[in-house]
């Protein structure tokens, strides 16, 4: 569709979008963040057994820029943002496109707790300022912003809601399955909700938690059902990570799916960096909950089927 | 074949030797697990539904279906017997697969039915037919119990209901995809 023809909702979409952006970067220079921009095309992506990059010329379009950004902290940024187009193949559905706008950012000194208290004071001024008070409304649920954020880990989330537990939908191959179909829909519908303390194996690039090393430092903010952030206490040991992407890489050789040499220059410069912590936020979601649109589409200029 | 990739609203595939047709698709992938392809799909034999989520890789089998223009012929017990127009074959369909339309069915109605694997699965009437009244209580001008319509049996033994100023012989169009009365066939 071209633009003249886009139509009034969506031209409004696009006018509060604007909105929301600004007001996500004066949140983050309140806070004395620094916006950086890293590279979008990069030699090798951060190895992932779901995650499906998009290849350039030999290179890859960052399926996130987690590689430059901690990279940068290693280097001695403390607070740094990114506002940035993510590519990620075979991604497009209600919630989904194959090419999307994510938000990042990035602490040290810091862990995933701090994240939610980062998490909650952004939403909350990103609402303000467009126009929601208190209660956001989505497809009529009505999600308290305002009052305490519910914090629910995911062994928590899979005996109330999944009727099976987290460890056994792992070994059984379910666990994508009931998260999708049985959990998320129950998650964020009353007020915000951070799923957190996955299971290891799914630590990703999390530190393993203090004292209960089954589990790792990760969460994820839900709001009305919407999956919105993941978040880490960043892994700092080069040589747990460099294992860590060798087994992603098994898990990619075993379905068949192209697998990529490992990010040397980031697992090297790993060493050096601070304790810390990190978070990506899809922003199109976030602009979707905030203007209650029910599909993605409603809030981007061209969706790939429209070029 | 198809893929998961195919999938779509309408998408007819075969799922244990039956068509289904998709009636409902969902692309999901929590940000770091595996994507996966949420379905609801109706079996066009039987209507009933399906709820099936894939991964990726699955593959499907297209359900072939074929729809052919025939011509109603006559009832026999329970069957309904149909021409078809291109090759003259004649064959017979169950109530099962006829469905509504054995309500609008006169002879010479030409339908177009639908086939899986050369069995027919169903029939579509056009979308508006004449049928004739042959019961319905006669008019009473004067009525003053504010009733605007009342039943009307046609030559098919369908009932319907039909306004007060319809009488017995009298041939009316029925809207097919709703079953109502639609106008008064003058002449």
């Amino acid at each position: 569709m071209p633009p003249g023809n886009l139509g009034g909702q969506r031209r409004h979409n696009l006018r509060a979008r604007a909105g929301i952006l600004g007001a996500v970067r004066r949140f983050f220079e309140t806070k004395d963040f620094i916006e950086i921009e890293t590279p979008h095309r990069i030699p090798v992506p951060i190895p992932e057994s779901h995650i499906d990059v998009i290849r350039s010329d030999g290179w890859v379009l960052h399926p996130s820029p987690e590689i430059c950004m901690k990279r940068l902290l290693s280097a001695g940024f403390d607070r740094i943002f990114q506002i940035c187009r993510c590519w990620r193949a075979g991604e497009r559905g209600s919630l989904h496109l194959p090419e999307f706008t994510m938000l990042e950012w990035y602490r040290t000194r810091a862990d995933y707790t701090d994240l939610m208290e980062d998490c909650e004071a952004l939403i909350r001024v990103v609402a303000a300022a467009a126009g929601i008070r208190g209660r956001l409304d989505r497809r009529g649920c009505l999600v308290d912003l305002d009052g305490p954020w519910e914090r629910i880990t995911v062994a928590e989330a899979f005996s109330r809601y999944g009727g099976i537990g987290a460890e056994e939908a792992l070994k059984s191959d379910r666990f994508d399955e009931i998260m999708v179909c049985a959990i998320e829909p129950r998650l964020g519908i009353e007020r915000p909700t951070f799923l957190m303390d996955y299971p290891a194996s799914l630590g990703s690039l999390a530190r393993a938690k203090a004292g209960e090393h089954q589990v790792a430092e990760r969460f994820e903010l839900y709001i009305a059902g919407l999956e919105l952030a993941n978040a880490f206490s960043e892994l700092v040991d080069p040589v747990e990570q460099r294992s860590r992407f060798m087994e992603e890489n098994e898990n990619r050789r075993r379905a068949a799916k192209p697998v990529d040499p490992l990010p040397e220059r980031f697992l090297a410069d790993l060493a050096s960096m601070p304790p810390a912590a990190g978070i990506a936020l899809g922003l199109d979601r976030l602009v979707m909950l905030l203007l209650d649109a029910d599909r993605i589409d409603e809030v981007v200029a061209f969706t790939p089927e429209e070029l | 074949m198809y893929t998961v990739a195919d999938l779509r609203k309408g998408l007819k595939i075969t799922i244990d030797g039956e068509p289904y047709i998709v009636t409902f698709f969902e692309f999901s992938k929590p940000g770091k697990g595996q994507a996966l392809y949420r379905t609801k799909m109706k079996n066009m034999i039987n209507g009933t539904t399906l709820d099936r989520t894939y991964r990726s890789g699955e593959s499907f089998e297209p359900a072939h279906l074929e729809e052919r223009t025939m011509q109603y012929l006559y009832k026999e017990g329970d069957h309904f017997c149909f021409m078809d127009n291109q090759s003259y074959e004649q064959i017979s369909i169950g109530e099962d697969a006829i469905g509504e339309a054995r309500n609008f069915l006169i002879d010479n109605l030409e339908v177009d039915v639908l086939l899986f694997r050369d069995k027919p699965i169903g029939v579509t009437t056009p979308n508006f037919v004449n049928l004739r009244v042959v019961k319905t209580d006669p008019w009473i001008k004067g009525d003053t119990t504010g009733s605007d319509s009342k039943p009307a049996t046609v030559e098919t033994g369908y009932v319907l209901r039909v306004p007060p100023f319809i009488e017995e012989g009298e041939l009316i169009t029925i809207d097919t995809r709703t079953g109502e009365y639609s106008t008064r066939v003058k002449g």
